[in-house]
């Protein structure tokens, strides 16, 4: 019997994977529609009920009827299901890859005990209002998750409503607008600052909350300039938003020094932390001097992305901003806990009700499996990975890392194939959809692009040494073939589901169509 | 001070101590410390952080949790009339069995190549809302329908370049609250009255507030009170009169049966798509809809990304890919477009999944069943003496007001005595809609049979007679 | 799989020119190409002419859309040479005299390719080539230049010829966008002399990248014209009365003046007040003589590639008139597009006074769309 083990192997490392991506050419689900078929039945209406209450559709209003037929499709369970699973082949998920291209999402394991932990009815059947007595489980395991939060970060109080990471920027911004309003200063405080390297997210958000938002741009090291900020703050300031580490993994050595920059002005320092990954357990928002802070549970804590959410931002603020948190707040008297919604100068609603309470669950329940000392070896080993993959990235011919040269990063790197593009005329996107055609994900970066040809990589604790050099493998592949065979590149994805899109539709009023039934009338196949 | 024997952890293939050196040894670090050098060491920290003890194994996890959530009481021990904001209905098997599928579950922002699955997922969930409701946009969901009511005001504003909006005064305190919030730094909120007969919000009132500097209407079909307003071509009407752009909240699972706000001029139509296929989950089953016509201006303001269809370079391709992706403001002076990021594409692909199972005939028949019980619930109700339900002359849907002010007791009492009987009562309004008195919101769905509702009846008239 | 995607089955027109002295001092260290005496001397010292290879380089990316491209160039060393290079068969219209090109020869040949109505003229030269193409036909084409200058100040060139031809496929391709980018004028004698001292010279349309921005969570804040509108926006809110408004020359500061109902010159300094336009392409003395009178503020945006907000284009500015406005009285304009492609690099000021550019450097603000500033280094 021949050893098969021995072909899969060259100079004792795995050959690449002769991956391609599950492709069914799976039509748009109203393809699937056959007259008649149904998907699931419904309750039936007991007859003494029909009796009593007659015909109900007729006691609407004519003019609030539904008239016009529904043209939804009609397909039989099993069909529906089989069509969804297929898509979901077609879908490459952090259960299926080694997801270190995704820089600053933090793909990291979401643990399947938290996934079952949290599909139980004593999660999924409980409603918002229900009298307190009923729901102190939950409100335990909210109350609990931000003591832990606040251990964290130093802060003294949090509220876990917020739906996202933008959502909690803008919850900050808020507080920071209503800090200002109860000192009368609101009209005179109208910027806030950040950085470019700091998430889009912090100035979209002020933007949205009214401020005028001041960039600013790093030093030649890529660190967030001091000298800048000392030139943008003035009686104006509101405040300060910004991500530390950054989405360049370079953490600012002078974060102290802004902060107190930022308080001798007046204003107040907000700190995004969904680069959190690498700092748990090593440094914290409260000894910095920031005044709030927020952080990303579907990120950092570990809840699955979900194909874009649902999430939780979870926000936290020094004592003296308590009162402003949004409503209602947790609360625990020793026995009991307590839902409080007296709290006059609260910016009021961000979301309904308390948050994304599953999200928090599997949060918690991450947390809790690895304690502090879990928490410290997740922060050392994604920086040691983080690492690991910027040592083997420099050695990938085309690459470069720009900023902080020869110094450590965090938790993620964003790179730049410059080299590469002047050498061999292939982009960055381009190297990442050649990527895809061994099975990985690959990401550039935020826009705008200040480091040019770039790819932002953040490995996370989840994955082994074997994972990372399979990753490098696949980049130092496909540089070589940049090199060798541009046009294969610039080609790609070739191993996909499906082959080169063409963006020009999707950018011309005449032509776009965001549903089926637009689509169909636009190609002239309108029936009825 | 690390441990003699470090852990090695489940979730941490690197924690394993000779892998760990050897690592730290190919990058030529001494120690993980290395990697710090940037942080000063006045802001390291010091101690261990001080978290409870950690459940390393997975049972002992499991236990911890499983006994939190025992003291939680659910809606399938106890018998629940709550709605206001979040809805018991049935959830298909089919909707958990694919957003449980991990593919989904934890894909988040690959290219439309290796996660074209999830573009089509959620193009397909786009579609059939659009069919719903009649509108060729439908946007990638965001989070709530408090953030699609004030996102779709705020895009309103951006068109129109106007800085008002007129709200019915029947939302829900929560969600005024949102609006408000959201609304600060750029637009001025004033509230329509109600006819306290119909609860229908009163064309008057709106004559009366409306002007050059509306914006946008805003309303709610059924209402939050649970009627379902019937005026809505007049209200339309006069918003465009006055060039105002015309804003409806509506409830997804209605729209078998009740007439697709296009139909009577409604120019942005939002909702929460939780009805259709997410668990209540104490909350967090929620997410936003926001739909309008296929127009550019429209369009170009939606905060959210948008994914369209398009061909790929091999015949008889399905691609997509993110509509107008440099979206253009086409009123420059708005405090920006917003924002947008991780939001509920999960639920967004969840909804697709229900609205193809139950298709059209599902859709319209779970209109009636509800109609059919919900009048049902009420007729019981209004038989107890001193009991006025629904307190509104107009046509229910889900949702009724009921008043107490006949049984001398207030809601949080005979809420307290339903509680006892294992029945969660519905939400007390007395605080957020004082001028109703002592009145109680009631929810009744497809999932509450005659003998569910006859207990309430029961119980109720035990307590009040 | 390599099929090329189309909006139109019809071939494209791409237009090619050539000049075959750009760049020739630059190797042999004569600064600049210009004059027959320099080339003479540049031959002598056995300089070899680069424009040709450069755009070999940029032809050899556009190989791949041959069957669907009609080039369309001057006879031998003027173009056809190269496109029979990467085997391509060109369209050879007009004629020369072999090794004793000229500007007018540069300029004929743009003439003729507009009229047959070229979709785009790549031309591979210098600043000086592509004044010459802007003297014959102004804007009315879209080119794209490929370097093969010696130090190239306009910014109607691609990076480098790699780039110059994979833009050229991207554009027939219908992936790019449009926008108005500088030429200048660099007077070379001046250069050789060791100073600099570079007029803007007017504006040509090139194709710019619009880079599909990919693994979207946030969506990007729109195009460059739209910047420019926020820019507008941003600046005639905040006017003041009674204030005199110079304002430079630009894109983005026409943009502002646009807003007023005004009419800017394109290359030179005009003057705003009340909103109204007091003062057309105005000299040192003229912007003197109207602050004896008024206070005021000053509207520049960098100029040409490399940044500079001061001395490239506007130095009707003078280091006199920049003191009697005040440091803070000069408002900066750029796009966010503008910003990035400075790359880190700091603006730049050269007013030709060291003490004015010792104040005017530091940090300073620049307005980059509505509400958005951003603090940036400038440097002399």
């Amino acid at each position: 019997m021949e050893d098969i083990t021995k072909k899969r192997y060259t100079d004792g490392k795995p050959k690449l994977r002769r991956f391609h991506q599950a492709r069914w050419d799976e039509p748009i689900i109203f393809e699937l529609s056959r007259e008649g078929e149904r998907g699931i039945l419904i309750l039936e209406v007991e007859d003494e009920i029909k009796n009593e209450v007659g015909k109900v559709l007729s006691t609407i209003p004519e003019n609030m009827r539904r008239k016009q037929p529904l043209r939804l499709p009609e397909i039989s369970q099993p069909r529906v299901l089989r069509h969804y699973v297929r898509l979901s082949q077609e879908t490459l998920g952090t259960d299926l890859n080694i997801d270190v291209g995704q820089g600053t999402c933090t793909m990291k394991y979401s643990p399947k005990v938290n996934e079952q932990l949290v599909r139980v009815p004593q999660m999924t059947e409980i409603h918002p209002l229900q009298d307190e007595e009923t729901v102190q489980g939950i409100l335990e395991v909210l109350y609990n998750f931000e003591q832990i939060l606040k251990e964290i970060s130093g802060m003294d109080q949090f509220s876990l409503q917020p739906g996202a990471g933008s959502q909690a920027i803008y919850a900050n911004a808020s507080i920071i607008r209503a800090h200002h309003e109860a000192r009368g200063e609101a009209d005179q405080r109208n910027e806030i600052i950040t950085t470019i390297f700091s998430h889009p997210s912090n100035a979209a958000c002020a933007k949205t909350a009214g401020f005028k938002v001041i960039t600013l741009y790093p030093d030649e090291d890529g660190y967030p300039d001091l000298e800048a900020l000392k030139v943008a703050v003035s009686r104006r300031t509101a405040g300060l938003m910004t991500t530390n580490p950054e989405d360049t993994g370079i953490f600012s050595p002078n974060i102290e020094e802004f902060v107190k920059v930022v308080h001798e002005v007046g204003g107040l320092c907000s700190y995004d932390q969904a680069n959190a990954n690498g700092i748990l357990g090593i440094t914290r928002a409260k000894d910095a001097g920031f005044d709030l802070c927020h952080f990303n549970l579907h990120k950092t804590f570990s809840a699955p992305h979900g194909c874009g959410g649902p999430a939780v931002g979870a926000i936290g603020v020094t004592e003296e901003l308590a009162k402003f948190l949004p409503v209602p707040v947790i609360e625990f008297d020793g026995t009991r806990y307590h839902l409080n919604y007296d709290r006059p100068e609260s910016i009021g609603k961000v979301r309904s009700f308390y948050g994304v309470a599953p999200v928090i669950l599997k949060a918690y329940a991450w947390v809790m499996s690895l304690g502090a000392e879990g928490l410290r070896e997740v922060a050392e080993i994604a920086v040691l990975n983080n690492n690991y993959l910027l040592k083997k990235m420099l050695e990938i011919r085309g690459v470069s890392a720009p900023y902080a040269k020869g110094k450590r990063r965090i938790e993620q790197v964003r790179y730049s194939w410059e080299r590469l593009t002047k050498d061999t005329g292939v982009h960055s996107e381009e190297v990442g959809l050649r990527a895809a055609d061994f099975g990985v994900h690959y990401w550039t970066s935020h826009h705008p692009w200040v480091v040019p040809e770039p790819c932002t990589l953040e490995p996370t604790e989840s994955y082994s040494k074997a994972d990372l050099d399979e990753y490098i493998e696949i980049l130092r592949h496909v540089s070589e073939e940049a090199y060798a065979n541009p046009r294969l590149v610039k080609t790609a994805p070739h191993n996909s589901t499906i082959h080169k899109i063409d963006h020009a539709p999707l950018d011309d009023p005449s032509q776009w169509a965001m549903t089926w039934r637009a689509y169909r009338k636009k190609v002239g196949k309108e029936t009825g | 001070m690390r441990e003699e024997k470090p852990t090695v952890y489940p979730y941490i293939p690197n924690s394993v101590p000779t892998v760990k050196n050897q690592m730290l040894k190919e990058v030529g670090a001494k120690s993980v410390e290395d990697f710090y050098e940037d942080i000063p060491e006045k802001l390291r920290l010091k101690e261990k952080m001080n978290l409870p003890k950690p459940l390393l194994s997975e049972c002992s996890l499991r236990r911890h949790i499983e006994k939190i959530l025992s003291k939680n009481k659910t809606c399938q021990e106890y018998l629940n009339f709550l709605g206001a904001g979040c809805w018991q209905h049935y959830v298909p098997a089919i909707c958990d069995e694919v957003n449980q599928r991990g593919e989904f579950l934890t894909a988040y922002a690959g290219e439309p190549y290796d996660d074209h699955g999830r573009f089509q997922a959620l193009f397909e969930y786009a579609s059939m809302m659009g069919e719903l409701l009649n509108m060729d946009v439908v946007n990638v969901p965001t989070y709530d329908w408090l953030q699609a009511a004030a996102t779709s005001i705020r895009m309103a504003s951006r068109i129109t370049r106007r800085r008002e909006v007129l709200v019915s005064r029947t939302v829900s305190a929560d969600k005024l609250s949102k609006i408000r919030d959201y609304c600060k730094p750029e637009i001025e909120v004033k509230l329509l009255d109600y006819d306290s007969e119909t609860g229908q919000l009163d064309p008057n009132s709106l004559k009366a507030e409306i002007s050059s500097k509306t914006a946008a209407v805003y309303f709610e079909n059924p209402s939050y009170l649970g009627f379902i307003e019937t005026h809505g071509d007049e209200i339309s009407k006069i918003a465009h009169d006055h060039g105002a752009i015309c804003i409806v909240g509506v409830d997804p699972i209605s729209l078998g049966i009740l007439a697709p706000p296009i139909e009577y001029g409604l120019d942005i139509v939002c909702g929460d798509l939780q009805p259709l296929g997410m668990h209540m989950q104490f909350g967090g089953g929620h997410a936003g809809f926001i739909a309008t016509r296929d127009e550019e201006n429209y369009v170009m303001e939606y905060p959210s990304r948008l994914f369209g269809i398009a061909p790929t370079s091999v015949e008889g391709e399905y691609g997509f890919g993110d509509v107008a992706y440099e979206r253009t403001s086409f009123a420059l002076r708005e405090e920006g477009k917003e924002f947008v990021g991780t939001a509920t594409a999960l639920w967004g692909i969840t909804a697709g999944v229900y609205l193809a199972l139950m298709g059209p005939q599902g859709m319209r028949e779970i209109g009636e069943i509800i109609m059919q019980r919900s009048h049902y619930a009420m007729l019981q109700m209004s038989k107890i003496k001193g009991v006025k339900c629904p307190i509104f002359q107009s046509t229910h849907f889900k949702e009724f007001v009921v008043n107490f002010d006949g049984t001398g007791k207030t809601v949080a009492q005979v809420n307290k005595a339903l509680l006892t009987r294992k029945i969660f009562g519905g939400k007390d309004l007395t605080e957020e809609f004082p001028e109703l008195g002592n009145s109680a919101l009631y929810c009744v769905t497809e999932v509450h049979t005659k003998d569910d509702i006859d207990r309430l009846a029961d119980a109720l008239k035990e307590e009040v007679e | 799989m390599d099929k090329s995607v189309f909006y139109q089955s019809v071939k494209r027109k791409l237009g090619l020119i050539v000049n075959p002295i750009a760049g020739i001092g630059g190797r042999v260290g004569l600064k600049g190409s210009d004059g027959e005496e320099v080339q003479k001397r540049a031959l002598e010292l056995g300089a070899v002419p680069q424009s040709l290879n450069r755009a070999v380089q940029a032809l050899e990316r556009v190989t791949s859309l041959k069957d669907d491209l009609e080039i369309i160039t001057y006879p031998s060393e003027m173009g056809e040479d190269a496109a029979k290079e990467c085997d391509f068969d060109p369209i050879v219209v007009g004629s020369i005299k072999e090794g004793k090109t000229t500007a007018k020869d540069t300029k004929n040949a743009a003439k003729e390719m507009l009229h047959l109505g070229v979709d785009l003229l790549l031309f591979a030269g210098g600043d000086g080539t592509a004044r010459d193409i802007y003297d014959a036909i102004g804007d009315r084409m879209l080119v794209l230049g490929i370097p093969a200058g010696v130090k190239i100040h306009s910014a109607v060139f691609a990076v480098n010829p790699i780039s110059a031809g994979d833009l050229t496929v991207l554009y027939l391709r219908g992936k790019c966008g449009i926008r108005e980018a500088e030429i200048m004028d660099v007077d070379e004698e001046a250069l050789r002399r060791g100073f600099v001292s570079a007029k803007l010279y007017g504006y040509l349309r090139i194709p710019f990248e619009k880079r599909l921005v990919q693994g979207l969570k946030t969506p990007s804040g729109g195009g460059e014209r739209e910047a420019m509108e926020a820019i507008a926006c941003e600046v005639t809110d905040r006017m003041e009365d009674d204030y005199l408004y110079i304002i430079g020359p630009g894109t983005t500061t026409r943009a502002i003046t646009s807003k007023l109902g005004v009419n800017k010159t394109l290359i030179g300094v005009d003057v705003v007040l009340n909103g109204k336009l007091v003062g057309t392409d105005v000299n040192e003395a003229q912007l003197l003589k109207l602050l004896k009178k008024r206070d005021a503020k000053i509207i520049i945006t960098p100029i040409g590639g490399q940044g500079y907000i001061f001395g490239r284009g506007n130095q009707q500015i003078s280091p006199e008139v920049i003191k009697k406005v005040g440091r803070e009285n000069i408002i900066v304009v750029a796009t966010p597009e503008k910003i990035n492609s400075l790359r880190g690099r700091p603006l730049l000021v050269d007013t030709g006074d060291r003490t004015v550019d010792k104040m005017l450097s530091g940090f300073i603000r620049v307005i980059t769309g509505y509400n958005e500033h951003v603090i940036y280094k400038v440097s002399y």
